[in-house]
């Protein structure tokens, strides 16, 4: 759920391929989370502000059910996303689909790396200037 | 007082379509498309979602644009539009120590573990216009190093609490949930939560004010940046069907801590104290601001005496919400009919009887007239 929370509505549409049979448990809903941080990191719980959630619910027509939670407004992504996850718990570990969200979640870890390395570039190497002899 | 009046619809509409004109602008102008200004202005639209306390970069970006920029009407935007949102509860506390890191400074410790990372800063430019900027099709090609940042770095505070030489920053007994002012009315004095959540969604000019005050002498602190930090950390929420924690995916956070002179009792030897800001978006300005007013208002809890603006929460925390704020000065250009009228009203009778009473006085300096009695 995490990858399909960070994929696209595209990412997710092309690896599910055709939508199949579902009933919707609980349409695409928009709404908010409110987000909570920790004074000085490790502290007192505080709301810092919400964040736009979308979630959808389906059951397929074998009686699986798939869920989806993300960040964001899209209900298309959300219903997508809950399909997709209703048919990874269907198939076996090493499936066509299951090594396509592995595949996505490869990918956003290489984006993040890049990030990251791109960060490291800022990096700074302090030298001390020595005076006088 | 206040009285229905009718009237003013058709010059209302008339006002909208001419405001939809003024903001399009010159039409033999391309139109901006939400999308660019999601991504070309996203220190705006991180802005816009701390005051309008609504995480959510389009529509941050689409506030904008219907503003015409006014990042206080855009924040009224977002604030208007949450309320018609259901919430579907809390997330779990945000570690922010899990951070993926785009920049991390500090002050205090030139080689810290996982080091200074300048990451996307304004800090060192020089702030002459670029004026390539001006034609279009620049392209960056930022380099990248070898290897990535070290995946978690410590919390510079806790380098300092490791030796016993800050504050300790623990939650309370029972781990409370915070009280959310979203839904229950402030009292005084408040609590940290409710500070916090109060200046995370302030406004920043009035906290970098409050901030600088600080620093200039009213509330005297000293402050150091422990560090500020700037990247991505993960949302995870507990729905009630799944009763596990669900990754809702990254949020942008920028988080300060800034480290103060000592206080000490007799139980506890000096130490540095804390003061710390968390925000949305790439905001360092508004971080560090809410981080020194944070310690202000921490005055109190210190026995410290709180002369200053900046260590009162009542006055930080009614004035910080430039929503509010902005209501309050702006509904002075409504109309005023019937109170300015009672004013008018009042004003000529006070006049008026201020003359007659001068013609009586007037009059009674006459020396023909008989004496005032004595009293």
């Amino acid at each position: 759920m995490a990858t399909l929370a960070r994929a696209s509505r595209s990412e997710i549409e092309t690896l599910l391929g055709d939508p199949p049979d579902h009933d919707l448990l609980k349409a695409p809903e928009t709404g908010t989370v409110m987000v909570e941080g920790r004074a000085g990191g490790a502290g007192r719980r505080f709301n810092l502000g919400e964040a736009t959630v979308t979630r959808c619910v389906v059951r397929l027509s074998n009686g699986r059910m798939g869920f989806s939670y993300a960040l964001g407004r899209d209900g298309r992504k959300a219903r997508l996303a809950a399909l997709l996850d209703a048919r990874l718990q269907d198939e076996a570990e090493g499936s066509d689909l299951h090594q396509g969200v592995a595949t996505l979640a490869a990918q956003q870890t290489s984006a993040r790396d890049l990030a990251s390395r791109k960060a490291a570039a800022t990096k700074v190497d302090f030298f001390t200037l020595v005076r006088g002899s | 007082m206040y009285v229905a009046v009718k009237g003013g619809e058709a010059a209302i509409l008339a006002t909208h379509d001419l405001v939809a004109e003024a903001r399009r602008g010159d039409p033999a102008v391309p139109e901006i498309s939400v999308a660019q200004i999601r991504e070309q202005q996203a220190l705006a639209c991180a802005r816009v979602m701390n005051e309008g306390s609504l995480y959510d970069q389009d529509l941050a970006a689409l506030a904008l644009k219907q503003s015409q920029g006014d990042v206080i009407e855009a924040a009224f935007l977002m604030r208007a539009y949450r309320t018609t949102l259901p919430r579907f509860g809390s997330s779990e506390p945000l570690d922010t120590a899990a951070m993926a890191i785009r920049r991390r400074v500090s002050a205090t410790y030139k080689d810290l573990p996982g080091g200074q990372v300048l990451g996307p800063t304004y800090d060192y430019t020089h702030r002459l216009f670029d004026f390539a900027l001006m034609d279009e099709g620049g392209e960056a090609a930022p380099r990248s190093a070898p290897t990535p940042l070290d995946a978690t770095m410590p919390r510079v505070p806790d380098i300092l609490g490791a030796e016993g030489l800050m504050e300790a920053e623990e939650p309370p007994e029972g781990d409370p949930r915070p009280f959310d002012l979203t839904r229950d009315p402030v009292s005084f004095p408040a609590d940290r939560d409710v500070r916090l959540q109060s200046m995370a969604r302030g406004d920043e000019g009035f906290l970098l004010g409050l901030g600088y005050s600080v620093q200039r002498g009213f509330g005297g602190t000293h402050p150091f940046v422990g560090e500020v930090r700037v990247g991505e950390v993960a949302v995870e929420f507990v729905p009630e069907e799944l009763g596990f924690a669900v990754d809702l995916g990254d949020v942008t956070l920028t988080e300060c801590q800034m480290v103060n002179q000592f206080q000490g009792s007799k139980e506890v030897p000096p130490q540095f104290t804390r003061g710390y800001g968390l925000v949305f978006g790439h905001s360092e300005r508004k971080a560090m601001s809410m981080s020194l007013v944070d310690r202000a208002l921490k005055a109190r809890d210190f026995g410290e005496a709180t002369n200053y603006p900046a260590q009162q929460d009542e006055f930080v925390l009614y004035h910080a919400d430039n929503v509010e704020a902005a209501g309050f000065v702006e509904h002075l250009k409504l109309p005023h009919y019937v109170d300015f009228q009672g004013e008018l009203e009042l004003i000529r009778r006070i006049r008026r009887e201020r003359e007659e009473r001068l013609a009586r006085e007037q009059g009674a300096k006459e020396p023909d007239t008989m004496p005032e009695a004595a009293e």
